[in-house]
């Protein structure tokens, strides 16, 4: 390798797999993907039309609060003519903790908004038609109950519930690697996950019943062929947990939906998404049989990555944010969520969110990258990194498979085992100065003073705490007790406990006595110690 | 104390809370690590009784507590205090995660010493407790 006079670094690599970066690309450097927006294998977009139908949708995921508050920011938006809303839930509600439980002390409505019961889940729609708006809930390892709760009070409202329009994470393998917002055994888990894509094949047919996510992946450290091939070797394991019940692919795939972070790295992310798309068609059609061009198109959300944002230098975080939608748009997302460039310092402030949102909008409205499809197809480069990720996930998946599979993985730790190793690579990167974090460890000045930050208020959690007390005075506790002893009994046998928890949250049980009746069944998981 | 030996300074990380962003935890631990200290990394999903009951069990000098959750004017100094209370008001208590500027003074005053930021080099962090450990009476 010869190092040509004159260039300012000694080598040039990607941060995909540390391959070298040439100098240039000319078509001998891979193929171009043939194939045109919307046909399989959608390398270049799933819709023959892109944007110049329909944009993404602009999708920002908030909660704050009581119900009151966050019900009160989403009428709002709702007035505004906002129909997409992404509900942010607090811990102890993702956890399976009511708000009064001492593990919860401290985290009342910090992270989104406290829901606890089918009361509050109805006090956060209260004026808005579930009929008529699309929910996205970042829920996990209790999505079952959270949904109960949603259709229960769509219901009330005199919704149909097949006619419902949403999303629930439902992704509880990525918590073992990631998240970490579990509480069940990897086991029982999944049942519980094709518990609700089951049921909502059936009963809510224009329902996503899981959005299977690289985001929190590649946030706790992976690289960007990581982040793709650890994603779908999850979705691997749970198409095949649907086909293990018995159905068939082309009856629930065409809901499985799919979540990506998007890093600085422009160029390299745009061949992510185009690489991901196009080896999960594959996977669909070929692995699975699939005949249906709607199972094997990978629908995906985009997050901005959280972990590139900096506490030094706050505003340039704006900039990061601008060039990672770039990514997402250009690369063929269908929503997109923008940072707000303060969230290294706190939970975003009004302005700071307004600012996430405008970024979306400039490119959509100025910047020109949505009035064609895919308008980097063809670039050498772009092409070559594109064959690069996806050769790298598919060495990636091909090892789980010999593994067992993603859940196999994930017990023995090599997926975690994976992702820290690229994380502690990355920290050391950076403390020894060789990958550059503007205004981190080069470009760097004396810290600036306090920035305007966002706070919840503090009385929150009596407010909290107080709703619980008088529900659990108010509600008829025989019918609970009698309700959560069927819970359990459901939970020990094979039967979908989806419509057993619809009953169960109209008695207005708490989700956390409802996960401790799920606890008592299935126990609880503690992570293996890895370091 | 005797300056005869070098004794190899412990040190245990742990997240108090329901917070799940581990990555800062973890690298910590690795990198505390291989600068040659004894890392007992103790997980996540802990209470403040739980991390006081194991730094006082595995007798370390330093408790690194990491939160990004937004909980940690709560959680913090509740480890501090539990600490004194049980015999361990020499182990250097500090802390790390999404925490406001304006906190780091509650929270020292609270007896957390120093709160370290995102963007926070591993070897400031490792000299920091090299420099600032506390003689055990």
């Amino acid at each position: 390798m010869t190092t040509d006079k004159g260039e300012r670094k000694k080598e040039f690599r990607t941060t995909v797999d540390g391959a070298l970066v040439k100098k240039v690309y000319v078509p001998a450097d891979g193929p171009a993907d043939s194939s045109l927006p919307g046909e399989y294998p959608f390398t270049r977009h799933i819709m023959g039309n892109g944007y110049r139908g329909r944009l993404w949708t602009m999708r920002q995921y908030a909660g704050f609060a009581t119900v009151e508050e966050t019900n009160k920011r989403y009428k709002y938006l709702y007035g505004q003519g906002n129909t997409g809303f992404s509900v942010a839930f607090h811990l102890p509600t993702q956890e399976g903790y009511d708000s009064d439980h001492p593990l919860s002390a401290g985290e009342v409505g910090k992270t989104g908004v406290a829901i606890d019961s089918l009361r509050d889940m109805e006090q956060l729609w209260d004026g808005i038609p579930l009929a008529d708006v699309s929910t996205s809930m970042t829920i996990n390892a209790t999505a079952p109950i959270i949904l109960a709760m949603y259709i229960a009070a769509a219901e009330k409202q005199g919704a149909d519930p097949s006619r419902l329009k949403g999303t629930v994470q439902n992704d509880i393998l990525k918590e073992y690697i990631a998240r970490n917002t579990y509480i069940f055994a990897p086991g029982p888990s999944m049942r519980l996950v094709t518990d609700v894509c089951a049921y909502c094949a059936e009963k809510l047919p224009e329902w996503n019943s899981i959005s299977i996510s690289g985001y929190h992946i590649r946030e706790a450290g992976s690289t960007a062929i990581q982040e793709v091939a650890f994603t779908l070797a999850n979705g691997i394991a749970y198409v095949q947990a649907m086909l293990d019940r018995g159905m068939k692919i082309d009856y629930f795939a065409p809901r499985f939906s799919f979540f990506f972070a998007a890093n600085t790295n422009l160029l390299e992310e745009i061949a992510k998404f185009r690489a991901a798309r196009r080896l999960w068609a594959k996977i669909v059609k070929d692995r699975f049989g699939s005949a249906n061009p709607r199972s094997q198109m990978l629908r995906y959300h985009v997050q901005t990555d959280g972990f590139t944002l900096t506490e030094q230098q706050p505003l340039n975080n704006i900039i990061r944010v601008t060039i990672q939608s770039l990514a997402a748009v250009m690369g063929g997302c269908q929503s997109l969520h923008t940072n707000s460039y303060d969230e290294a310092l706190s939970l975003p402030t009004e302005q700071a969110v307004q600012v996430a949102l405008r970024t979306q909008q400039i490119i959509a409205e100025e910047s020109g990258v949505a009035d064609t499809v895919d308008p980097l197809g063809g670039s050498f480069y772009l092409e070559s990194l594109t064959n690069q990720i996806e050769e790298g996930a598919r060495q990636y998946i091909e090892k789980i498979d010999r593994m067992g599979g993603a859940l196999e993985a994930i017990r023995k730790g090599y997926v975690q085992s994976e992702i820290a190793r690229s994380a502690y690579a990355y920290q050391k990167a950076v403390d020894s100065g060789e990958q550059i974090v503007v205004g981190v460890n080069k470009y760097t000045t004396k810290a600036a003073g306090d920035t305007n930050i966002f706070e919840v208020d503090p009385s929150v959690e009596k407010k909290q705490t107080e709703r619980l007390k008088v529900l659990r005075q108010e509600r008829d506790n025989a019918r609970v007790k009698q309700a959560l002893e069927k819970v359990k009994q459901t939970a020990a046998s094979h039967e979908n406990i989806l419509p057993v928890l619809i009953d169960t949250v109209k008695t207005y049980a708490t989700q956390g006595e409802i996960s401790n009746a799920l606890r008592e069944v299935f126990g609880e998981y503690r992570e293996p110690s890895l370091l | 104390m005797s300056n005869t030996a070098v004794k190899t300074i412990r040190v245990l990380i742990a997240k108090p809370g329901l917070d799940g962003h581990d990555r800062g935890a973890k690298v910590i631990a690795r990198g505390l690590k291989d600068a040659g200290m004894e890392v007992i990394y103790l997980g996540l999903r802990l209470t403040p009784e739980q991390i006081a009951e194991a730094a006082i069990q595995e007798d370390v000098d330093v408790v690194g507590l990491s939160c990004l959750s937004g909980a940690h004017l709560g959680l913090f100094p509740r480890v501090v205090d539990l600490l004194r209370r049980k015999g361990g008001e020499h182990i250097l208590v500090i802390g790390g995660g999404i925490i406001p500027k304006k906190d780091a003074t509650p929270l020292k005053e609270a007896g957390v010493a120093r709160v370290f930021g995102p963007g926070t080099p591993i070897p400031e962090i490792a000299k920091y407790i090299q420099e600032n450990l506390k003689e055990k009476k």
